[in-house]
């Protein structure tokens, strides 16, 4: 689109420039036979341009038949917008697409954890059910209260999918089998075992089975939980194959765990679940590749066998692995695509490597409300109050399971969500401010431009807090919302068609194309502070009763 | 400090259910003077700086050199009609103490009309006051001719807000601008008051056929006192006659009757670039407009897009006319349409306005083209009334989701087209 617009202004200046010339010269007799003249020069452009148009895009159907894709190959005469201003891309980029996108929003905050780890014992695990989309609220429990059980044991599994397993992800003794509304359940609380012993797993043979085999394989193990499908970012339904499988090597979220550090240690089991993934589509196995720092990431996503790759560059949420299945190959009415998280390929590359379910998660703690920052090796579900355990300044802060864009609120007893591989923590921003929204007393992230501090130092990080700085209004700026989504997208009016139920119009605005965590930059940035991530679900659940 | 401001605040808060109207007020002025202390329920624990009050703020601040300018402007041009302080900087005192009892009222009255009835429908419908009547409240005024009666300005302001927004459903719901709804409402109910050539310079009546000055009586005399006690000079008693060869045309309407010619037998096209010409109260001098524009664009706050397809749909026009160049009026060189009327102040200040502009970025580069092309026609081509932005932009405010519509059906489109794409090549 961006080309065409550019080419359209292109001409258009030329015939700006046509027309004062023109008059440069015709202001001395003054006559009227300019008129003549003009429209002459205008429609020969016009011609002209048109010629020039129309054999472009000969070029363009030319080479698509050739095979080339002209949306990553530029094949017209015309440079692109990005050809001309961009820099140019990294040295390591090689072997694979290259994509940089333009917009978005690098939200810089004070305590990004340190490259080191840190020793913290947690006792108490938890799997929580709401985790999980597209699970029933009550799901069939396996065990009861007081049961012993090994890493790996299902604790639940849901009754429209019952061979679905999902499994403790430690050993030790189910203390506890918590309730929310209407009786769901919101938690089963697993008190560890010193030292853990794991149920012994018989995995099929990678090279022989049959998918079906895989498949039965990973619902019974637990490693089919572990993965999610999209659109709607629920668990697959059993026996599903996917179109493709897209997994992003790296995270853009503020204070987002480095996963090149994360990863590290366990690259053999991380290339073993890329295998197995390879074996469940007929499709490929993509990974987004990282391309914004000055040095290449970890040979373990680099050097990955058996599945394609696209380097990107850009500010969040580029890491966004919705925003890269954007890019590579979009989510089409009809199309179903699995997603997962890193650490979730390396627990099932686990399975067939070391032949148990081995939930062993590397998890940061973030935020400046903590003592040490760093990373900790726990599992799965770890209890939130002992991570942070005797290493928080102060009381009055905001426990987050996740990043402070999609994370999750929790408390002390809360627990680590299945997803989640961060544990942010910041400042509760339940004060007033003088004048606040004039003359603000402390700098703020924010993505305007009406904070003099924040153009003249745009790399120092901030303190957060969780104020919304602002009460919650009508949509009433536009244009905000493109500025942080890069995706042929019209957020504004997807969000209007799911506030007013038109199913038709979100699906045709690309709503099966998104989940919570692309949109919530939009929420950050969003000046009227509409809760759009609680839109977007609202939204996506219609669809979903729709289909 | 602060800890005290609160207990005050708390303790002087009215109850919510006996008085709801005085609760709204309070609400109002209390969320003016501090930031709540909500924090995120749901969603992104972190939330931008930026929310609709700095919006709206930086809005108004931009806006602030227009107004000085115009309070100094409408002095000016009242004595330079009378032929005395004919130089700028003569008589500062004098024009400003004008400019400022001419201006004063109209901004009170404006504001008084404007947010006694969003606070009302605020209390009536139980939300919190919203902030958009301070941007519109902060244009009426410098849309105004300096001498508009306030009956009819109260009138027009409050058929503004209650006709254009408070039916729609209050700040952001409104199709159409509220400032220009008020403008175009005493364009078209009281035509006299806002077209002629006797309403741009304030003060000036026409008695048995002649122009004269106003009689300074009542505030003028306060002020000559003060003035006598300084030694400057005074008002005096007012009532003297023009000066020869006075029109009290602006640009505008010379050019419409005898072309660029005309003008400049009047006004020099640096004149007319400054701002020292008869005119509504903000939008005459260009450099000033220019730098709220600018500010606009550097924090963000408007649109771009808007701004530069307007000037493109006005250069692209004029020059069209240029080429056509059958009357007078015609053969203006384009680029002087930039400092003759009021183009520059719609373009930055109306047109971007981003609740009746297009939303989606394409839409706003059509919809500003089109804001230039089809306000350029009305100004130079309609004999009634030499100035066109006011009506080409209500205009496009009514087919703004229009233009929305199509760039989303061309998503639409475009998504259902490529419903079996290519993967990227490896």
């Amino acid at each position: 689109m961006k080309n065409h617009a550019l080419k359209y202004l292109f001409s258009f200046v030329l015939q700006v420039v046509v027309f004062t010339e023109l008059f440069a010269q015709g202001s001395g007799t003054g006559n009227n036979s300019y008129l003549l003249y003009t429209i002459l020069a205008a429609i020969s452009l016009l011609i002209l341009g048109l010629l020039i148009q129309v054999s472009d895009n000969m070029l363009g159907i030319k080479a698509r038949q050739a095979g080339i894709d002209t949306e990553v190959h530029n094949v017209s005469i015309f440079p692109r917008l990005n050809e001309i201003v961009s820099a140019p891309q990294p040295d390591y980029v090689s072997g694979a697409p290259y994509i940089h996108l333009k917009k978005g929003f690098d939200i810089l905050l004070e305590g990004k954890a340190d490259n080191r780890m840190l020793e913290v014992s947690v006792s108490r695990f938890a799997v929580q059910p709401p985790n999980f989309k597209g699970i029933a609220p009550i799901p069939k429990m396996e065990v009861e209260i007081g049961a012993e059980v090994k890493a790996g044991d299902p604790l639940f599994h849901d009754k429209a999918h019952p061979d679905v397993k999902f499994v403790a992800p430690v050993s030790g003794e189910v203390i506890a089998i918590e309730r929310g509304e209407k009786r769901a359940i919101t938690q089963v609380v697993i008190l560890a075992d010193k030292t853990q012993t794991y149920r012994k797993l018989t995995p099929p043979d990678l090279a022989t089975c049959s998918r079906e085999e895989l498949q039965a394989f990973l619902m019974e193990s637990g490693g089919w939980a572990l993965i999610r499908q999209r659109p709607f970012q629920i668990l697959p339904a059993q026996g599903d194959v996917p179109r493709d499988i897209f997994i992003s090597t790296f995270d853009s979220a503020p204070l987002a765990p480095d996963l090149n550090f994360v990863v590290k240690g366990r690259e053999v089991a991380f290339q073993k679940g890329l295998n197995v993934l390879a074996r469940l589509t007929d499709g490929d196995v993509w990974l987004g590749l990282d391309a914004r720092g000055d040095k290449a990431p970890a040979d373990a996503f680099v050097k990955a066998q058996g599945v394609k790759k696209c380097w990107f560059k850009g500010k969040h949420p580029v890491g966004n692995v919705g925003v890269q299945i954007h890019h590579i190959k979009p989510i089409r009415s009809g199309d179903k695509v699995w997603t997962l998280q890193v650490q979730d390929v390396i627990t099932i590359g686990a399975l067939f490597t070391e032949k148990r379910y081995n939930a062993a998660r590397v998890v940061a703690l973030t935020g400046d409300e903590f003592k040490q920052t760093g990373y900790v090796s726990t599992f799965l579900g770890a209890n939130i109050g002992d991570l942070v355990a005797g290493n928080l300044h102060r009381d009055h802060v905001r426990l987050i399971s996740g990043d402070v864009l999609t994370g999750a609120k929790k408390e002390v007893s809360g627990f680590l969500d299945a997803f989640d591989d961060q544990v942010t923590v910041i400042e509760e921003g339940d004060d007033y401010e003088l004048f606040g929204w004039l003359a603000p007393s402390y700098r703020r992230p924010t993505v305007s431009r009406t904070y003099l501090s924040n153009l003249l130092f745009p790399n120092e990080p901030f303190h957060a807090n969780t104020n919304t700085h602002g009460e919650k209004r009508a949509f009433v700026v536009t244009g905000q919302y493109e500025d942080v989504l890069p995706m042929d997208i019209l957020p504004q009016h997807l969000f209007k068609a799911i506030l007013t139920g038109d199913i038709e119009r979100m699906e045709g605005l690309g709503i099966l194309e998104l989940a919570e965590e692309d949109v919530a930059l939009c929420e950050f940035a969003c000046t009227s502070k509409q809760p759009l991530q609680e839109i977007l679900r609202d939204g996506l659940e219609m669809m979903q009763e729709q289909m | 400090m602060k800890q005290k401001l609160l207990q005050f605040f708390s303790k002087i808060e009215p109850d919510k259910k006996k008085s709801p109207f005085l609760h709204t007020l309070y609400d109002g002025f209390f969320t003016f003077a501090f930031t709540p202390n909500h924090v995120t329920q749901s969603g992104a624990h972190l939330r931008d700086g930026m929310d609709l009050k700095r919006t709206m703020v930086f809005v108004v601040l931009a806006l602030q050199l227009c107004y000085l300018f115009g309070t100094y402007n409408i002095g000016h041009q009242h004595f330079a009609a009378l032929g005395q302080y004919v130089g700028f900087l003569e008589g500062v005192h004098l024009k400003l103490v004008y400019g400022l009892i001419k201006l004063l009222p109209i901004f009170v009255v404006t504001h008084v009309v404007g947010l006694g009835i969003e606070f009302y429908y605020a209390s009536k419908k139980g939300h919190a006051i919203e902030e958009g009547f301070l941007v519109s409240g902060a244009l009426i005024p410098l849309i105004m001719p300096p001498d508009i009666p306030l009956l009819i300005l109260a009138l027009s302001v409050a058929f503004a807000v209650i006709v254009g927004k408070e039916a729609f459903g209050g700040t952001g719901m409104n199709i159409l601008n509220i400032a220009l709804l008020a403008r175009v409402f005493v364009f078209f109910a009281y035509p006299g008051q806002i077209s002629g050539d006797e309403v741009w310079i304030a003060g000036i009546e026409k008695v048995n056929g002649t122009y004269i000055g106003q009689a300074y009586g009542g505030i003028y005399h306060f002020f000559d006192w003060i003035f006598n006690g300084l030694g400057w000079k005074t008002f005096g008693a007012g009532g003297a006659a023009v000066v020869d060869g006075y029109t009290g045309a602006t640009p505008m309407a010379l050019a419409s009757k005898g072309g660029w010619e005309a003008v400049t037998q009047v006004y020099s096209p640096s004149q007319m670039f400054w701002g020292a010409i008869p005119g509504s109260v903000g939008e005459t001098s260009k450099p000033l407009i220019i730098i709220g524009a600018l500010l606009l664009i550097v924090t963000g706050i408007a649109s771009w897009r808007i701004m530069v397809s307007m000037v493109l749909g006005m250069i692209f026009t004029g020059l069209l006319l240029n080429g056509w160049g059958t009357t007078p009026f015609m053969q203006v060189p384009w680029y002087y349409h930039f400092s003759m009327g009021s183009f520059l102040f719609a373009m930055a200040f109306m047109a971007t306005d981003p609740v009746t502009a297009a939303s989606t970025n394409v839409g706003k580069w059509i919809y500003g083209f089109l804001i230039g092309v089809i306000g350029l026609i009305v100004r130079v081509l309609n004999p009634a009334y030499p100035e066109g932005w006011m009506l080409a932009i209500l205009f496009m405010n009514v087919f703004a989701p229009l233009i929305d519509n199509a760039v989303v059906q061309a998503n639409i489109k475009r998504r259902k087209l490529q419903a079996k794409p290519a993967a990227v090549e490896a």
